[in-house]
């Protein structure tokens, strides 16, 4: 993310990228486009349709400089151009693949998901109604700041990936990316209410997949 | 000031860490973590989630062919 202070680096760098100087450019690409393609991966399926939608964004980019007016910042315009090219090869794609629907506002609307099932929980004649029906049990504990187990990453990025597209593209900007909220919801074009909700329904399942590993491996 | 049950509790919990809560809600979730262990571990779970899903690994670079098409598609367009 480019911190709030740079907006004098960026104008430079706006400035030397109109002026076709190779060297910015190319700095730019090696900052954004890695990340680029990575959102790019989260639309569609393909890494051949991956890297065209990132050239495509690359070429509107250079082709927009002169409109680009500097209100939102040059990290925010590149990834909503990436996001805006993503979407409509997703949705060509999706004529010949099972992909749903990519109306993200439509996905919230669905019927409530819950985090967890209901009976995990007690009914309304329990002694605490709608509490516990056995508490949560402790994850085996994962080394901190050592590299995770590849087993651990596989169900994680197995679990984003089965995730409806709006609930993965929040969860991957927000937790595997570290985007804020605000960058997430201008990019996507999502209210902040929103935003929450698929971000609340991914995380509360790749949790429910994690509980199941790293419990089920104490046991 | 009614009390939340778990099962709210594991439904609001996004909010909570977003800090997108009215304080009288925050402070209703809070009075619940103060008595409840079931809830304080799965808070913990969520938090660790977004810790552990932050250390995925990712694709640092891009692969050389597209970079290499990103500079020559580049220097078409400041030709044009």
């Amino acid at each position: 993310m480019s911190a709030r202070g740079s907006s004098t680096n960026e104008a430079a760098l706006l400035t030397s990228l109109r002026n076709g100087d190779e060297a910015a450019y190319t700095a730019l690409v090696d900052e954004y486009g890695p990340g680029m393609r990575r959102v790019a991966l989260s639309f569609v399926r393909s890494s051949a349709v991956a890297d065209e939608v990132v050239q495509e964004a690359w070429l509107g980019a250079l082709r927009g400089l002169d409109r680009f007016e500097g209100r939102a910042s040059l990290k925010t315009w590149l990834f909503r151009i990436v996001a805006n090219i993503a979407r409509t090869h997703a949705v060509r794609e999706a004529r010949s693949l099972p992909f749903s629907s990519l109306e993200l506002e439509s996905e919230v609307r669905a019927p409530h998901e819950p985090a967890l099932p209901p009976d995990r929980f007690q009914g309304p004649d329990g002694q605490f109604p709608r509490g516990w029906a056995s508490f949560p049990l402790q994850w085996i504990s994962q080394p901190e700041g050592a590299l995770l187990s590849a087993e651990t990453c596989i169900v994680i990025a197995e679990t984003i990936a089965s995730l409806p597209p709006g609930q993965r593209l929040v969860i991957t900007l927000r937790d595997v990316e570290g985007w804020d909220a605000r960058e997430v919801c201008s990019v996507l074009e999502l209210s902040e209410t929103n935003q929450r909700v698929l971000l609340h329904r991914a995380r509360s399942k790749v949790r429910a997949a994690l509980e199941d590993y790293l419990t089920n491996e104490a046991q | 000031m009614s009390e939340l049950s778990c099962q709210e509790i594991i439904e609001v919990v996004t909010d909570y860490l977003e800090d997108a809560m009215p304080p009288e809600e925050r402070q209703r979730f809070e009075h619940h973590l103060s008595y409840c262990p079931g809830c304080v571990t799965y808070v913990e779970q969520i938090r660790e989630t977004i810790e552990l899903t932050g250390r995925i690994p990712r694709e640092e670079a891009l692969p050389a062919a597209l970079r290499e098409g990103l500079l020559t598609q580049f220097r078409t367009w400041r030709r044009g």
